[in-house]
């Protein structure tokens, strides 16, 4: 027998509150082009991105703590698939431990030639000394920000 | 303990596809679940409770799935609960019948459900909008590229190499081409793998699991329940859950508490359920293990998690052949996460796979004498585990 299909999409709108602790830092990103974590006071962690409390110690953080604009690669990854809905294929990003900070914060990596998957592993390995470089026009947005190797 | 055990008595899991074109999702609910049923010799009116394993509803494209799955499990007039823990779901819902069991509530609880990943195509789409909102959304985030980070720490820290990767691939496609029910049973070479394309560095195409469209069901019951109908079973003798923080970037940095190469919350459920009951010595007490792992790469974390290597050690093992169907310790001797992901029943499907195999029922894929049988899954962004043993 036929067997029948049927397509649907989902197209869903969400307006989402960023709450005080992100809005602060992404306001000093689009202002004044520095990034910010948030201390701890009692173990002295700067979680980066900030949060308003610690899982370590469900105590709220205290303090901001201007971190970067150098760090260290943690972790990448490159991809090469096509997604829906996703960015264009190659692309690379990952975790940057900014100076200063104890956590590491996500962001994209460019400058780096990601045609040859090998070579390109090879220029963003782990440990990789980056900076953080800033976009001309900046809305208060992870994408506002980006590490190059250094 | 002896009494008060709580047992499996019948398991049922679909032929896994990509596409099921035949069977609606219920359907396929009750493919699992009637399997189950025969296989336990029990009618509905003898299930107390059913356990509705479901992950993320954007999967299957159906807003809480489990209202229009309710028929399906023969729910109507019984207690009834839905699980979610992502891609650990299946374990977890099997852990919440077990409980439902052991806190003397009921004696005969069925946890099932079923997930067409195949009829969505976006899954990493879908996925990604576990992240965050606020500070991780925009980038595209997904379990693929979550997973490849893993394996370049692992990479980094313990020198496994892309052939060490592929190595993993090739065993399971061999053990899932004995496997009726597993979706990709093609055998493959270490060369396959590497011709085949990059979807996110060091992953290949053939390092990453199917999209899988199937169902599972298993059928829980009291030991009383059991001794008193003269019914066949295997017990969970130890069972655990561990949680991590939400963020990747926290297990690494300065002093993590959690490294992302490693699978740290997996190692302590497995401490945890191991204590339970009472194994010791994993590596010389537990005859075959089902590790969730959907990519190559983290087996190896989850071979270390399970205790049956130090850290990075899995790798050497593997190489040698350990881990292999007739090797000292097989390791995901079904084929694996990596040769079938239907996420909603794919941690389900790792404890059914061990209790069959302490049962004697695993076919041609059967573990000989094994007894002692380990499961485990990994659900969230790396950061729910749930773990279970199963004995004959």
């Amino acid at each position: 027998m036929e067997l029948m299909r049927r397509k649907e999409a989902w197209n869903i709108t969400y307006t989402h509150a960023l709450g005080e602790t992100a809005s602060w830092f992404y306001t000093q990103i689009r202002d004044n082009a520095k990034i910010y974590g948030r201390r701890c006071a009692s173990t002295g962690r700067v979680l980066v991105p900030p949060r308003s409390f610690s899982d370590q110690t469900l105590q709220p953080t205290t303090e901001w703590v201007e971190v970067g604009p150098g760090g260290r690669i943690e972790a990448f990854s490159i991809t090469y698939e096509q997604f829906q809905n996703l960015p264009e294929p190659p692309y690379a990003f990952g975790y940057v431990l900014l100076d200063g900070a104890d956590t590491a914060l996500g962001g994209f990596f460019k400058g780096v030639d990601l045609k040859d998957p090998r070579k390109a592993s090879e220029k963003l390995k782990i440990g990789t000394r980056v900076i953080t470089k800033f976009a001309e026009n900046r809305t208060g947005d992870v994408l506002d920000f980006w590490f190059e190797p250094a | 303990m002896s009494g008060d055990r709580v047992g499996i008595i019948g398991i049922g899991q679909s032929k896994f596809t990509a596409r099921r074109d035949d069977a609606s999702y219920p359907d396929l609910v009750r493919e699992a679940v009637v399997t189950a049923m025969n296989d336990a010799g029990l009618t509905f009116d003898d299930l107390q409770g059913v356990v509705y394993s479901l992950s993320p509803d954007a999967m299957v494209g159906i807003g809480n799935a489990e209202r229009l799955g309710v028929d399906a499990v023969g729910a109507g007039n019984k207690r009834f609960l839905r699980i979610n823990t992502g891609g650990a779901t299946g374990i977890s819902s099997v852990a919440a019948a077990y409980y439902h069991i052991a806190s003397g509530a009921c004696d005969v609880v069925l946890t099932a459900g079923a997930d067409k990943v195949g009829e969505c195509g976006d899954s990493q789409t879908v996925l990604n909008k576990i992240w965050d909102p606020t500070y991780e959304r925009q980038l595209p985030l997904g379990t693929i590229n979550m997973l490849a980070m893993s394996g370049v720490r692992y990479m980094n820290v313990y020198g496994m190499t892309e052939e060490d990767m592929a190595l993993v691939t090739v065993k399971n496609r061999r053990q899932a081409y004995l496997n009726p029910n597993a979706h990709l049973r093609t055998l493959v070479t270490v060369e396959d793998v590497f011709a085949s394309r990059y979807i996110c560095w060091p992953l290949k195409l053939l390092d990453c699991c199917p999209q899988s469209s199937g169902g599972g069901a298993m059928v829980l019951a009291s030991e009383k329940f059991i001794k008193d109908r003269k019914l066949e079973a295997v017990w969970i003798t130890g069972l655990a859950h561990c949680s991590e923080t939400y963020w990747l970037g926290d297990r690494m940095g300065r002093n993590p508490e959690a490294d992302h190469a490693d699978a740290f919350a997996l190692g302590r459920s497995f401490q945890r359920a191991y204590k339970m009951a009472g194994i010791t010595d994993p590596f010389k007490q537990v005859h075959v293990a089902e590790l969730y792992a959907p990519f190559s790469n983290t087996e190896y974390h989850s071979i270390d998690a399970a205790g049956f290597a130090e850290r990075g050690a899995s790798v050497a093992m593997m190489r040698e052949g350990q881990f292999e169907l007739g090797g000292r310790l097989p390791v995901n001797p079904s084929g694996g996460t990596l040769c079938t992901n239907a996420i909603a029943v794919t941690a389900m499907i790792r404890v059914a796979e061990v209790a069959l195999q302490v049962w004697g029922r695993a076919g041609r894929h059967q573990v000989k004498g094994a007894r002692v049988g380990i499961a485990s899954g990994n659900g969230g962004d790396h950061q729910f585990f749930g773990t279970m043993v199963v004995e004959a």
